[in-house]
């Protein structure tokens, strides 16, 4: 075999995303020290940044600065500090990042974070988060606001399920009215959502053009880095321009047939989160087979779009609604996520599926065990399974995985070497 | 002559197997291997060269496999070990669709294709219940030795239920059933029968398809090859080279990738002294 080879490209798209990330938690550590603009802490998963934009609140995100803090190799010492108050060894390490570095005053950056001014429990799937966000509410003093969201139970919403979320974004309006001193500006509203319809169908975009093979970009581990200014400016002009020049950096790759390798030897579809705290060594594994992933279903916790779902600034509140409730992978139920993960590995051409179970959390990772049977046996799709964590540095078995994965391109190798032959 | 090698680097034992052009075996080796991962795989190596008569030099191609096999700084290439069970299962039973491999610290299950790829596979990785590593620890609290266990296991008249599967509290569980006056060969039969219902549980995550052959130094277990048979209610494909598999899969490897070349061997140099 050829020698492990760099296994991604740094381009603009890369340098402009650090600056963005970098630009909002500097926004994030002046609003700790004037108390201005306020915060709002909500999940990602759903998010209705569109209304947090139309009041000029800025966003905390409490699962990016956790995995913030584990792409940098931070998370162990706030995991370890919630452990020691008594959190168990089995709660979402999420979680325990998050907790322990408020107690220890840990930021990913260094800079500041701002007491929320609300605790925005926009609860889409994950049951956690009602826990996560009180402990959070209750440690801070911050007040708390739990957006119910029905778990999507039939293939669409009922019309009542989404006149219930618009009720409670209304009564959102009225306390962020009380938080800003603002009245409310449904014209400004009007535009964040059009900013997000603008940015969703350039995502959308870029999501496709992984089709391509060579794929221009990895639709795990860059989309990932794509994945901030998603939540943060989708509701904004800043995310229009950035989703435009990455669009046009990436169809410029294409146009030359630039790869994520010099030769795309796989192409995978990824279910699950990634192992932050090993991110590097994980993105290895793949890139010593030449192994692109075409498609993942986490690039899609935050929104669903590369299927056609838009916000409608001409129904701003039933677009917000109708994405909190079906488009996020996190609130539709397991046969839409098997069919999400067909959907991929038959339009993006994929060669395998690799699902990652994460042992903290439930929610995503509950299940999976299933769904590789499914896809083997059923659909006889090879697929492989492996176990870490998101979070937490001490469930990564490396030479476990490895050997997993390094079995598992061996005999898609063995396939393709065969299917060749066939093919002669 | 061609000679070709299979290095498998094992968490307990390294097997090592020269074969010559015509496929045949014509040295096996085993050593333990220790801490010294990399020592252990020359060792294994060489004394397999010194077994077949000839010098490291002769040998064109080498496979390492097994978990130390980036470890192997004299070998060709690495190749994981479920491949070359894989590949040394159906070498020695051409009709192997399934392989149940029971290492000294983990165990897999293989589906297996009609050319000797896999197709599937499923690993116990995370516990060491269901592997050699489990049977010691049992053998160790009874005082015996894992050759005494198997055979004594076949002569259990009612083999007792073991509350755990798990390797670091099995001895409190043996203890207690030897304080209830229980005998060693009905706990060594539970012991058996425990590890042979785990292994299966984990093996149904593939589909179990005929020829089923088992490999791995537990195979060699006469009370463990038993007491699957009886969980699976089939005839097992047992080898008498079954703890060698793993290392005559990567020959195997070895000798296609030699081609019809009989040189590879600037890796060796430093090994021919």
């Amino acid at each position: 075999m050829a020698p492990a080879q760099k296994s991604e490209y740094r381009g603009y798209v890369h340098q402009m995303q650090k600056t963005l990330m970098v630009n909002w938690y500097e926004r994030l550590g002046e609003s700790a020290l004037k108390g201005w603009p306020p915060a709002v802490c909500l999940m990602v998963s759903g998010n209705c940044i569109e209304l947090l934009q139309a009041f000029d609140v800025l966003p905390i995100y409490p699962e990016v600065n956790a995995l913030q803090l584990a792409i940098r190799h931070q998370s162990l010492e706030p995991i370890v500090a919630a452990e020691e108050i008594g959190y168990a060894s089995d709660n979402c390490a999420y979680v325990k990042a998050d907790i322990g570095a408020y107690l220890k005053g840990i930021t990913p950056t260094g800079n500041k974070m701002p007491t929320a001014a609300l605790i925005l429990c926009n609860f889409v799937g994950c049951n956690t988060y009602l826990k996560w966000f009180e402990h959070v509410s209750a440690f801070t003093g911050a007040p708390m606001y739990v957006l119910d969201v029905p778990f999507l139970r039939y293939d669409k919403p009922t019309a009542d399920d989404i006149t219930y979320v618009v009720k409670q974004l209304k009564e959102l309006v009225g306390l962020l009215e009380g938080i800003t001193h603002t009245k409310f500006d449904y014209d400004r509203f009007k535009q964040a959502v059009q900013y997000s319809a603008e940015v969703e169908s350039l995502w959308s975009e870029i999501k496709h053009l992984s089709k391509h093979s060579p794929s221009p970009f990895d639709a795990y581990f860059d989309a990932i880095t794509l994945m901030g200014p998603l939540y943060v400016y989708r509701a904004s002009s800043v995310g229009v321009d950035f989703f435009r020049a990455a669009l046009q950096e990436l169809k410029e790759r294409v146009a030359n047939g630039q790869g994520v390798y010099d030769e795309e030897r796989f192409r995978i579809v990824v279910e699950g989160p990634p192992p932050y705290p090993h991110f590097k060594t994980f993105r290895d594994m793949f890139a010593k087979w030449r192994a692109c992933t075409v498609a993942s279903t986490y690039s899609t916790v935050g929104g669903l779009w590369e299927f056609g779902f838009r916000h409608d600034p001409e129904n701003p509140f039933e677009s917000v609604a109708l994405h909190m409730i079906e488009n996020n992978v996190t609130n539709r139920n397991y046969l839409q996520r098997y069919a999400q993960i067909e959907r991929y590995a038959d339009e993006w051409k994929a060669d395998g599926v690799i699902i990652h179970f994460v042992k903290s959390c439930r929610l995503f990772s509950a299940g999976q065990g299933d769904m590789r049977d499914y896809f083997t046996k059923v659909l006889k799709r090879p697929t492989l399974y492996i176990e870490s964590d998101l979070e937490d540095p001490r469930y990564f078995s490396e030479a476990q995985i490895r050997n997993r994965m390094d079995a598992f391109f061996e005999s898609l190798e063995h396939q393709k070497t065969m299917a060749n032959v066939a093919g002669e | 002559m061609r000679f070709a090698a299979g290095v498998d680097v094992g968490s307990t034992q390294t097997k090592a197997i020269i074969i010559n052009g015509e496929k045949e075996i014509v040295a096996r080796a085993l050593v333990d291997t220790g801490a010294n991962v990399t020592k252990a795989g020359e060792n294994g190596f060489l004394e397999a060269c010194r077994v077949a008569n000839i010098t490291p030099r002769d040998v064109g191609f080498v496979v390492g496999t097994g978990y130390g096999r980036y470890k192997i700084t004299f070998g060709n290439v690495q190749m994981t070990e479920i491949t070359c069970h894989a590949r040394g299962a159906h070498f020695i039973f051409p009709h192997t669709r399934t392989v149940i491999d029971m290492g000294g610290q983990d165990s897999k299950a293989i589906s297996v294709g009609h050319k000797g790829e896999v197709s599937d596979f499923v690993m116990n990785d995370k516990c060491a219940a269901g592997t050699g590593r489990f049977l010691s620890n049992a053998a160790d609290v009874l005082g015996m030795t894992l050759d005494t266990i198997g055979p004594l296991s076949l002569t259990a008249k009612n083999p007792v239920k073991l509350t755990t599967v798990c390797t670091v509290f099995v001895e409190a569980d043996i203890l207690s059933h030897l304080v209830q006056g229980k005998i060693a060969e009905d706990i060594l039969g539970g012991v058996h029968q425990a590890i042979a219902r785990r292994t299966i549980s984990l093996a149904r995550r593939i589909n179990i398809d005929p020829e089923v052959t088992v490999t791995g130094g537990v195979a060699r277990n006469v009370g463990m090859v038993a007491a699957l048979e009886a969980v699976l209610g089939m005839k097992l494909n047992i080898s008498p080279d079954s703890q060698f598999t793993g290392a005559l899969g990567a020959a195997i490897f070895a000798l296609e990738k030699l081609g019809d070349s009989f040189e590879s061997n600037i890796w060796r140099e430093g090994l021919c002294k």
